[in-house]
């Protein structure tokens, strides 16, 4: 088990350096040198900035430099220094903003899956077991209905309807008294009564190709001969569906969570935007139009490397309940 | 060698009754399934599919409105009638006041206070009818950009400053949104083609010279497919697309947002083309054409790929919508497509203004062109799928 672990974080060390490349070229591409562009813009605004400032900071980011120079001293600083370089716009190092939204998107997309899951397994093996049923039908209608409503449009109908109807706004994570405050008690849980509205549509969007999978596996194990032999041996039809079947009919789930990851942190990020959640997207979204490239960057980074870390986690426990895939090579 | 085929099971399985039954029902119509041709009978399995059929249908709508956009819009997309801001869907009528039966026709809506709530909005005069007509005279245009006219599917004969038809309603700036989708049709349902076809000639490249080849080639695209697909899509593209130079002519976004979607696009198609090149690279004909000294490039064009075509051509289908999905959200987000051009995505920025939103909810129906447009591309794909192997058994 430690050598199939230890095998696949090696592994995973050149999809990191993948990916990094990938952000720093994001950062690099606007035209121009950022710093530029931001010594112009403080000039417009009337501030006064020290040739010396300048010249430290140019330094700091290697600047002018061979582009693979500026790469090094940019992950470099990251990685031994956890300096992941400076907001132009907020005036701040972007570790001190990123922080509690990587967290706060980690969370969502995280509740988003184990409830997507928890909706999808159900439906999925009660659409398998009750094939061609009138539910059946009605489960296949809707979840179509997730796979063409985009996350984003159902969030936009949410709030006119809450907006409208309710009186209410949706948008947001906390309420008004806790947007700034430290983390306490209170504050978490007046997040999760916010969390449920963005958490329902991220899990509809993930639910439909859920039912839709575990439903196509499953009615493929229930013809195997192992579930016929179950059955004539007198083994309750329930305990015989969840506990062979469906166990095997599970597994592309879990070998597929880096996937649901990567699209439920896409779909987040469009969420966010529409209801202006406290998350990464609304801030990366603004990032890139004020071309805060640091800041754009590291999203992308962080965002990317968590998936990887979640495929890993999702990898060791696949390999912890199936023998066989531990000891292929 | 002899033949070392089992010999086939007596009892069908379901789906040989299923393709018993479709054969029984093809032959009785008078039609031969024997010497049909593979498209015949890919037809006749389509045909069985009903949501397919009536997807495609919808489809070819959608399609013909995108390339005839001009001629099916009443109004000039860009047109603002200030009268009409936040107008509501024209109400069509069929019966007057009076309880007499008529072609459809609109009443003369003004804005005007509601007696009832007191709350301004527009009212109809029941005294002043116009009736809706087909082929209109309207604005002037270039039917394909080559013949000038200035015929419309349909309108009311007067002016849309003295009367519109807003099928869908009226933006913030009075223009109608049913011209604005018609025209947004012709870029986001492009992009969508245009996008799947550079991510098909992507993935039949490099998924086939995987599948083909096998071995570390093989792994390599395999791990690149991997590794391309554990980046959240969203954040990629924002990025990437931000990265468009904001002085780009429309046509340049365009193309520049299409290969940036096609980058990840390329690997879905790669996925079934190398599965498809797997399973091919064992049969006989292939075999056969390798010892009558068939080159490579010979065997892949002429044996493998016309067998496996009618695959690629329904993972095309539904690879489609998940462009269009794209491109709608990265324009939506202010970061793909900009006004002026106009797309689903575009026109759907109108709805991130609650004002907007609250006031007129009709802002989101180029959302549901996306919706129906998506659904419509998976029941087609969906069909095209069943269809694909006309001698699956």
């Amino acid at each position: 088990m430690l050598v199939y672990i230890a095998r696949r974080v090696l592994l995973m060390i050149p999809t990191i350096f993948l990916i990094s490349i990938i952000s720093f070229v994001a950062i690099q591409l606007p035209p121009g040198d950022f710093m530029t562009s931001y010594v112009a813009g403080l000039r417009t605004m009337g501030e006064n900035i020290e040739q010396e400032a300048i010249d430290n900071l140019r330094e700091r980011y290697g600047l002018g430099q061979p582009v693979y120079v500026q790469y090094i001293k940019w992950i470099s600083g990251i990685i031994l220094r956890g300096d992941w370089g400076q907001s132009m716009e907020w005036q701040k190092p972007v570790k001190d903003l990123i922080g509690e939204r990587i967290l706060l998107t980690v969370v969502l997309s995280l509740v988003s899956l184990l409830v997507s899951w928890f909706i999808a397994i159900p439906i999925g093996v009660y659409s398998a077991t009750h094939q061609y049923s009138i539910l059946d039908y009605v489960m296949s209608i809707i979840s179509f209905i997730g796979v063409g409503v985009p996350g984003f449009l159902l969030a936009l109908i949410i709030m006119y309807f809450a907006q409208t109807r309710l009186n209410l706004n949706v948008g947001g994570l906390f309420s008004q008294e806790y947007i700034n405050a430290p983390w306490s008690v209170e504050r978490v849980i007046d997040m999760l009564k916010h969390l449920w509205i963005p958490v329902l549509i991220l899990a509809v969007e993930g639910t439909a190709g859920g039912i839709r999978t575990t439903r196509a596996n499953l009615l493929d194990e229930l013809n195997k001969p192992y579930v016929e032999l179950a059955r004539a041996k007198g083994l309750s039809e329930w305990k015989l569906i969840w506990k062979y079947p469906v166990r095997i009919a599970l597994n592309p789930f879990f070998s597929t969570v880096g996937w649901s990851l990567a699209s439920l942190i896409s779909g987040a990020t469009l969420i966010s935007v529409v209801l202006s959640l406290q998350t990464t997207g609304p801030m990366q979204l603004r990032a890139l139009t004020s071309q805060d490239m640091y800041l754009a960057g590291s999203f992308l980074l962080i965002l990317s490397v968590l998936t990887v870390i979640g495929t890993l986690i999702s990898d060791i426990l696949l390999a912890w309940v199936d023998p066989r895939i531990r000891l292929e090579k | 060698m002899t033949d070392a085929r089992p010999i086939p099971d007596q009892t069908p399985t379901p789906d040989q009754v299923e393709s018993q039954a479709l054969d029984d029902e093809i032959l009785s119509g008078g039609e031969n399934v024997y010497v049909a041709p593979p498209w015949k009978l890919m037809w006749w399995r389509f045909r069985k599919h009903k949501m397919a059929m009536v997807s495609a249908v919808i489809l070819i709508l959608f399609y013909f409105t995108a390339i005839f956009c001009e001629f099916v819009a009443p109004y000039d997309p860009d047109a603002s009638f200030i009268q009409y801001k936040y107008a509501p869907p024209t109400k069509i009528h069929i019966r007057d006041a009076e309880g007499n039966f008529r072609a459809p026709f609109i009443y003369q809506t003004q804005r005007g206070i509601d007696p009832q709530t007191l709350q301004i909005g527009y009212v109809e005069d029941t005294t002043t009818r116009y009736t809706i007509r087909f082929f209109v005279p309207g604005f002037e245009y270039k039917l394909l950009g080559l013949i000038p006219t200035n015929i419309h599917l349909f309108g009311v004969p007067e002016a849309g400053e003295k009367q519109g038809v807003f099928l869908f309603g009226a933006d913030r700036l009075g223009r109608d949104m049913f011209s604005r989708i018609a025209y947004g049709a012709r870029l986001s349902l492009s992009l969508g083609l245009v996008g799947v076809f550079i991510s098909l000639v992507l993935g039949v490249i490099l998924g086939g010279i995987s599948g083909y080849f096998g071995g570390w080639v093989d792994t390599l695209v395999q791990r690149t497919i991997e590794f391309i697909r554990t980046i959240p899509t969203i954040p990629l593209w924002m990025t990437l697309s931000a990265a468009l130079p904001v002085d780009w002519p429309i046509t340049r976004v365009y193309f520049g947002i299409t290969v940036i979607l096609s980058l990840v696009g390329w690997t879905f198609m790669a996925r079934v083309v190398r599965g498809r090149f797997l399973a091919m690279r064992e049969e006989d004909f292939v075999l056969a054409a390798r010892l009558n000294g068939a080159t490579e490039m010979r065997i892949i064009l002429r044996h493998m790929v016309p067998s496996f075509l009618s695959y690629i051509i329904a993972a095309l289908t539904l690879a489609i919508p998940g462009m269009i999905l794209a491109e709608t959200g990265l324009s939506f987000l202010g970061l793909g497509l900009r006004p002026p051009a106009i797309s689903w995505g575009v026109l759907l920025q109108e709805a991130m203004n609650l004002r907007s939103l609250v006031l007129s909810p009709w802002v989101l129906t180029p959302g549901f062109a996306v919706v129906i447009s998506v659904l419509a591309f998976n029941f087609v794909g969906d069909g095209l799928r069943d269809a694909a192997d006309p001698y699956a058994r």
